[in-house]
């Protein structure tokens, strides 16, 4: 039903009853409490209940890719005894949500925000509207390890006011990586370069993504180089009605 | 030197990253349009995978179904330990023959054992037909690229090098098939009189004790086919059970490589043929730290390759530092995860970490080989066997995952972090503010704020832990404020 975004905003009384657990992740919860307030602000203007449990920590994926899978197993243990028995599990971390599911194999419904909004909930347009001119960077954990495919486009393009900008190599990495962008500094940068010069190219104001970790690094860059362009969680666009 | 200081050097080459940036663009485009023509494309990879894994599972009764139909064809076999037993034979059978000289096929396995400075030792002089190993070759390079070597080489610079050496004396222009024209009159004398020829393979069938390599020049045909002695060096990995296996390779590799519909230049040769082709064949079948891959079930795919360079050619990290900075013959993501594995992993430490796990070339392996995993596996192999616990990332690592063990301890890192001290912070700042900002930690975490809010009725009391079932008690779902009953 590609057209059911379009009609639920005026009918979100439907939609209301379904209870989520937001995971945050700890990143965000630390460095970017925007992001989760964003998360909240939309499940609840579309009729979720949400629930913090405040005993979520970390999922240990940081751990994990870094080569420390014993001392990210207790995390994951943590992460399933936490969050077990609720239906739907938000997180607004492809990356987070990635890990979870491929090493928990009997993981709560743990789902990434823009597939609960497209594939649970049915909407497209979650009533937003952000004047500005956006570009996306569809993360690489996303579209490969999640495969969420045009779902975050979908509902950006649902969004009053804005205009979505595609940008050049959308589908090449910014070069994060986790410990990457520390222990291969150099080549984080080179890879990161190429990023923001794509961005600036876009003349966007905005740069958007699934994933607060992607976004510090090239909002970093942006920021370092003064270049006047910010960086914004998808989730705090949904969220904005300006 | 470490991943990360040679890639320091590489990334510098101006002229190297624009070398590059444009070659992986341009193929990778043509191999995406190449393989959009398939329509079973993924039913191809599976079955190249599940080949492949079967081949590796019964390796032992594969090869000796190989040795047997070989030696039946009229061929030798030898088995070479490791390198230097199989550069001790490809060395004594050139010397019976007398010879100074012998012509190479492109062949990694060689590259990788040494072959050419081993035969070199013995004073036979080993010379590259294939275009782009021979430009590597008379420039004293190294390989950049498994498919192409030279792929860090502009025109301008290949024919300045042929006018140093094979062409000396002549201008040849700025036209590619002139540049071509010196190299295959070079090679021409070559392959009429030099009388023993080194291969590798990339594939061997069991079943009938054929091998084939794949090419796009002909300069492997002639190699193959005018000496009088030929010798190819394999991987024992490379066995394949059936002649009909052959059907699924055919189409995946070309495709894959060079973008090509069809292989330009397949040779499968089947022993020795009387009045046809080389009179001697001998079969070198290496291990060379092969069977130590097969040992460990996650790492083990990686020997699933069929070496045609689309994990190359997609990936970033390559794109950017090229081959060289891999210090292997083996580049790219590929080489990540085979080096370490075939040389053990204290002797490539840091190539686990020179990926950022972007899945790339998963998605365009047609063997569908997981590198992002076996990445992840090798790092952990190294952390555990390679690395000191009290090393400072180790301690990080290991401070991190105490802090978020309990709610407690992570909210009081949470608190340090905002002063900018403590396990959070000391992880995340060195290495990240040399080159970009970094955020202030904000006044509060986004559970200070839960904690404050007026929230609907669902959220539990902010120090309760909550109980283990709490969440599965089954309650009416709270309908959100502004919400209304579903009709």
């Amino acid at each position: 039903m590609p057209d059911a975004g379009k009609r639920d905003h005026s009918n979100r009384g439907r939609l209301c009853g379904v209870r989520v657990a937001l995971f945050v992740t700890c990143f965000n919860d630390t460095l970017f409490p925007g992001v989760g307030r964003a998360v909240v602000t939309v499940l609840e203007r579309l009729g979720c209940t949400v629930e913090f449990p405040l005993e979520q920590t970390c999922c240990g994926q940081l751990h994990c890719n870094a080569g420390y899978g014993h001392e990210a197993a207790g995390l994951l243990g943590r992460f399933g005894r936490v969050f077990a028995g609720y239906d739907a599990v938000v997180s607004p971390s492809a990356s987070c949500v990635a890990h979870v599911r491929e090493r928990i194999p009997d993981a709560p419904h743990v789902y990434e925000l823009t597939e609960f909004l497209v594939d649970r909930l049915g909407v497209e347009d979650v009533g937003a509207s952000f004047a500005h001119r956006v570009t996306l960077h569809p993360t690489c954990h996303s579209l490969r390890l999640l495969g969420i495919g045009d779902r975050p486009a979908r509902l950006l393009r649902a969004v009053r006011g804005i205009e979505l900008v595609q940008l050049e190599g959308a589908r090449e990495c910014c070069g994060f990586g986790g410990t990457f962008a520390i222990k291969n500094a150099d080549t984080s940068m080179a890879m990161l370069s190429d990023k923001v010069r794509h961005v600036l190219d876009t003349r966007a104001e905005v740069c958007t993504a699934a994933d607060t970790s992607c976004l510090m690094h090239i909002g970093g860059a942006l920021s370092r180089g003064r270049t006047g362009v910010r960086v914004m969680h998808l989730a705090e666009i949904l969220a904005a009605t300006e | 030197m470490s991943f990360q200081t040679a890639a320091r050097e590489t990334l510098a080459d101006a002229q190297l990253r624009r070398n590059l940036g444009q070659a992986t663009a341009l193929i990778r485009a043509k191999r995406e349009r190449a393989v959009a023509e398939v329509p079973d494309w993924e039913a191809l990879r599976d079955a190249g995978e599940a080949i492949k894994a079967h081949a590796l599972a019964t390796l032992p009764e594969q090869l000796e179904r190989l040795q047997a139909a070989v030696a039946a064809a009229g061929g030798v076999v030898h088995w070479a330990r490791d390198g230097a037993e199989a550069n001790r034979i490809v060395a004594a059978i050139a010397r019976e023959q007398g010879t100074d000289e012998v012509i190479k096929v492109k062949s990694l396995a060689t590259d990788e054992i040494g072959l050419n400075e081993a035969l070199a030792d013995v004073g036979v002089h080993a010379i590259e037909t294939d275009l782009a190993e021979l430009i590597v070759q008379l420039a004293g390079d190294r390989q950049s690229h498994i498919l192409v070597p030279a792929i860090h080489r502009n025109r301008a610079e290949i024919r300045a090098l042929f006018e140093r050496t094979i062409a000396q004396g002549q201008s040849l222009g700025d036209e590619a098939s002139a540049i071509a024209e010196a190299a295959r009159l070079h090679l021409r004398a070559k392959f009429l009189s030099v009388p023993v020829a080194v291969s590798g393979a990339n594939f061997a069938i069991a079943e009938t004790g054929t091998i084939g390599v794949v090419e796009s020049e002909g300069n492997g045909r002639m190699c193959l086919t005018l000496p009088r002695v030929l010798i190819t060096v394999m991987g024992i990995e490379k066995v394949l059970p059936a002649w009909e296996d052959l059907d699924v390779f055919l189409q995946l590799l070309p495709r894959s490589s060079t973008a090509e519909r069809m292989n330009p230049y397949t040779s499968l040769w089947t022993g020795v043929t009387p009045g046809d082709g080389p009179r001697e064949f001998h079969l070198v079948l290496l291990d060379a730290g092969r069977t130590d891959v097969l040992a460990d079930p996650i790492g083990r795919p990686a020997l699933h390759c069929i070496r045609c360079s689309a994990c190359l050619n997609v990936c970033p990290v390559y794109e950017r530092v090229g081959g060289q900075a891999y210090e292997s013959v083996y580049p790219g993501p590929i080489g990540a995860i085979l080096t370490p594995q075939l040389h053990g992993l204290h002797a490539a430490p840091s190539l686990p970490w020179a990926s950022t796990l972007c899945g790339a070339c998963y998605q365009v392996c047609p063997v569908k080989i997981d590198i992002p995993s076996i990445l992840v596996h090798l790092r952990e192999r190294v952390v555990r066997e390679e690395k000191s616990r009290l090393a400072p990332e180790a301690l990080a690592m290991k401070g991190l995952a105490t802090a978020f063990a309990t709610r407690r301890r992570y909210e009081t890192a949470q608190r340090l972090a905002q002063l900018g001290r403590g396990p959070l912070a000391k992880a995340a700042l060195p290495g990240w503010t040399a080159m970009r900002d970094l955020p202030q930690p904000p006044r509060k975490t986004f559970r200070d704020w839960w904690k404050t809010r007026e929230t609907p009725a669902a959220a539990p009391p902010p120090d309760a832990a909550p109980p283990p079932n709490a969440a599965a008690t089954p309650q009416p779902a709270a309908p959100a404020r502004d919400s209304e009953p579903a009709p």
